[in-house]
C-alpha cells in the first residue's frame, strides 16, 4: 500500500491508510465548502469595516456604520415613546378625573396598567390587587391615605415609610412593648373594636370582656389618630377600624399583636424607578380596578 | 498548503499545538483587548464598594445558587429597559468577584431590585415565596432567618476582595466585623462607623425585622436592597429620564 495508489473502482487516490483491508479514499473537499469559506471570509472583511471590530490598544475600530448597541436601545425606547405619544400626551396633561371620563383613554390605561402593575406592584398586592396580610387590598375601597386618583398618584410617588425625602410617614405605636398599656388593657381595646367592626362574628367569650373599658381606653389612646368614631384619618394614614377591611387581620390574635407590638409597614417610592406617565397610568388603573370591583359587589 | 497540512496532521504534538493556537484566537481577539481598551469599564465617581454585610449577603446569594435562576444583567434591549430600568453598565459589576450576571431567568432579573420592594417583603418572600406571590415557583429559604451570621471572618473576606482589586481601606478591613453588625442594628454603637466608611446613602436598618441576632437573612436582604444602587451612573447615562419630562 503506497501513497497515491489509485482505487480501482472510483479511480481516486487513496491516503495510504489501511485498516483490516479497508483503504481510505483521499477525496477532495467539496467545492461548495471552499466557496462558503471564501464567501464567509469576504463577509467578515466587510463586517470589520462596517462594524466595531478590531482592538487597537486603548481603543478599537468603530466601523463605518457607527452602530452602538446603547444608542440603538435608546433610539428604540424613544421610538416606542413617540408611538405612545398619541395618547400619552393626553394622559400627562389632562386632570386624572377627566381621563376617567374618557372611555378610550381608560381602555389604554387598563391595558398598559395591567402590565405595569404586574411588573411592579403585584409582588406585594397580588396580580388581582387583592393583597394579603400586611399588603392592603386595593380593590376593597378602604384606603389608608385616600383613594382619589391624585392622592394615589402622590402615594405612588413618595411611598409610605420609604426612603424618599418626602415620604408619607405613619407608625402604629407598640402600646404594650413600650409599656403604655398592659395586656388586659390591650385586650379590652381589642374587644371594643371587635364589638363595633363590621363582619366580625363574636364567638369567643373573650370578646365580651372589657368592651366598656376598651371604649374608654380607645378614646384616650387611639382616637387621636383613628378618630373618635374609629373611622380612621386618611391624612395620617390611620385606617378605618370598623369597615371590616383589615390590613393585617381582624381576628383577636392579630389585632392584639397590632396594638401590643405596633405596626409600621413600608411601601417603596416609585419616583425615579417609574416615570410620571407610568405612575399616572398606575394610579388610574388602581382607581378603576377598585371602582369596578365595587360595582360588581353592588350588583350582587 | 495541502502538503503543509498533510505534514502537520501527521505530527501529534505539532497538531495539538496548532489546535491550541487556533482555538485561543477567539479569546485573544475578544477577551484580551478588553483589559486595555479604556471604554470597557465606565469611569464613575460615586461607585462604592460592598459593605461587609452586603458582601456576606452576596456570598449567601452564591451559596444558595440564586444566580442559577436570577440574572443580574439588563441587556440593551427595549423590552428589558422598559421592564427593569436602565441597562446594566460594566462599572456596576466592577467590584463583583466573581460577577453574577447569570445567563438564565427562571425568575426575574435582579440587577435593579434594590429598593423595589420593602425589607419585610423580602424576608417573607424568602421564608415562604408563595405566601406573597401565589404563582411563584421559587424554593423557600427559611433557614436564612434562623442561621446566625458569622462575622468574625469578615476582615478576611474584605482582604480577599482587596487582593483582586477592590479598594477596601485598612480601616474598612479592621472594622469589618463591627460594621457587619452595625449595619443591621441602627441603634447600636457599632452603626456609627458604617455611614462614615461607606457613605451616607448606605442602608442602615434592621433588615430582618426585630430578630434579636444578626442573621443570614439580614445579610441577604441588605445585599438585595443595594443591587443596582452602588452608583447612579446608569440613571445618568440612559433609561427613563427621557420619558420623565
Amino acid at each position: 500500500m503506497a501513497i497515491g495508489e489509485k482505487d480501482p473502482i472510483t479511480g481516486r487516490n487513496t491516503t495510504g491508510h489501511e485498516w483490516n483491508g479497508i483503504r481510505e479514499l483521499d477525496t477532495k473537499v467539496p467545492r461548495i465548502v471552499i466557496y462558503s469559506l471564501v464567501a464567509l471570509t469576504l463577509f467578515s472583511v466587510v463586517y470589520w469595516i462596517l462594524m466595531p471590530a478590531w482592538p487597537l490598544g486603548t481603543t478599537y475600530t468603530r466601523g463605518l456604520l457607527g452602530i452602538d448597541q446603547r444608542d440603538s436601545v435608546e433610539r428604540a425606547v424613544e421610538r416606542a415613546a413617540m408611538e405612545r405619544e398619541v395618547w400619552a400626551e393626553k394622559l400627562r396633561t389632562l386632570e386624572l378625573t377627566e381621563v376617567r371620563d374618557d372611555p378610550q383613554l381608560m381602555a389604554i390605561v387598563r391595558e398598559s396598567g395591567r402590565t405595569l402593575f404586574g411588573d411592579n406592584c403585584a409582588a406585594c398586592h397580588g396580580m388581582e390587587a387583592t393583597g394579603s396580610p400586611g399588603y392592603p387590598d386595593l380593590t376593597s375601597g378602604s384606603w389608608l391615605w385616600g383613594g382619589d386618583p391624585d392622592t394615589l398618584l402622590e402615594t405612588l410617588r413618595v411611598g409610605i415609610n420609604s426612603t424618599h425625602p418626602e415620604t408619607r410617614f405613619a407608625q402604629m405605636p407598640a402600646f404594650r412593648r413600650d409599656r403604655i398599656l398592659n395586656t388586659g388593657e390591650v385586650s379590652a381595646i381589642v374587644s371594643f373594636i371587635r364589638s363595633k367592626a363590621q363582619g366580625i362574628e363574636i364567638v369567643s367569650e373573650l370578646d365580651e370582656q372589657g368592651v366598656e373599658k376598651g371604649q374608654e381606653l380607645f378614646a384616650q389612646n387611639c382616637a387621636s389618630c383613628h378618630g373618635d368614631d374609629a373611622r380612621g384619618t386618611p391624612e395620617l394614614g390611620a385606617p378605618d377600624l370598623l369597615d371590616g377591611h383589615w390590613v393585617h387581620g381582624g381576628d383577636r390574635v392579630t389585632l392584639f399583636t397590632s396594638i401590643a407590638d405596633g405596626r409600621q409597614a413600608h411601601m417603596p417610592h416609585w419616583d425615579g424607578r417609574l416615570g410620571e406617565l407610568e405612575r399616572r397610568i398606575l394610579a388610574l388603573y388602581v382607581v378603576d380596578l377598585a371602582s369596578r370591583d365595587q360595582e360588581v359587589a353592588g350588583h350582587e | 498548503m495541502p502538503e503543509v497540512h498533510k505534514k502537520l496532521e501527521r505530527s501529534a504534538i505539532g497538531f495539538v499545538l496548532a489546535i491550541i493556537g487556533v482555538a485561543s484566537i477567539g479569546g485573544i481577539v475578544e477577551i484580551a483587548p478588553l483589559f486595555t481598551i479604556d471604554d470597557t469599564v465606565e469611569q464613575v465617581e460615586d461607585m462604592r464598594v460592598y459593605t461587609p454585610l452586603e458582601l456576606a449577603g452576596r456570598n449567601i446569594y452564591i451559596r444558595e445558587g440564586c444566580y442559577a435562576c436570577h440574572s443580574q444583567m439588563i441587556r440593551t434591549l427595549r423590552d428589558e429597559v422598559e421592564r427593569y430600568g436602565p441597562y446594566s453598565l460594566a462599572v456596576e459589576s466592577q467590584y463583583d468577584h466573581p460577577m453574577l450576571w447569570g445567563s438564565k431567568r427562571t425568575g426575574p432579573d435582579l440587577a435593579r431590585v434594590g429598593g423595589k420592594y420593602s425589607d419585610e417583603w423580602h424576608v417573607q418572600h424568602l421564608i415562604d415565596p408563595r405566601s406573597v406571590v401565589p404563582e411563584s415557583n421559587m424554593p423557600a429559604y427559611p433557614w436564612l432567618a434562623r442561621n446566625e451570621l458569622r462575622i468574625d471572618d469578615k476582615p478576611g473576606h474584605l482582604r480577599a476582595m482587596r487582593a483582586v482589586g477592590v479598594p477596601y481601606t485598612d480601616e474598612m478591613i479592621a472594622n469589618a466585623s463591627r460594621d457587619a453588625f452595625g449595619q443591621a442594628f441602627p441603634d447600636s454603637p457599632m452603626a456609627d462607623g458604617v455611614a462614615e466608611r461607606y457613605g451616607t446613602d448606605t442602608n442602615i436598618r434592621a433588615f430582618d425585622g426585630h430578630r434579636p441576632s444578626l442573621t443570614e437573612m439580614d445579610a441577604l436582604v441588605a445585599y438585595l436592597q443595594v443591587l443596582g444602587r452602588l452608583t447612579d451612573a446608569a440613571y445618568r447615562t440612559n433609561g427613563r429620564d427621557g420619558e420623565e419630562e
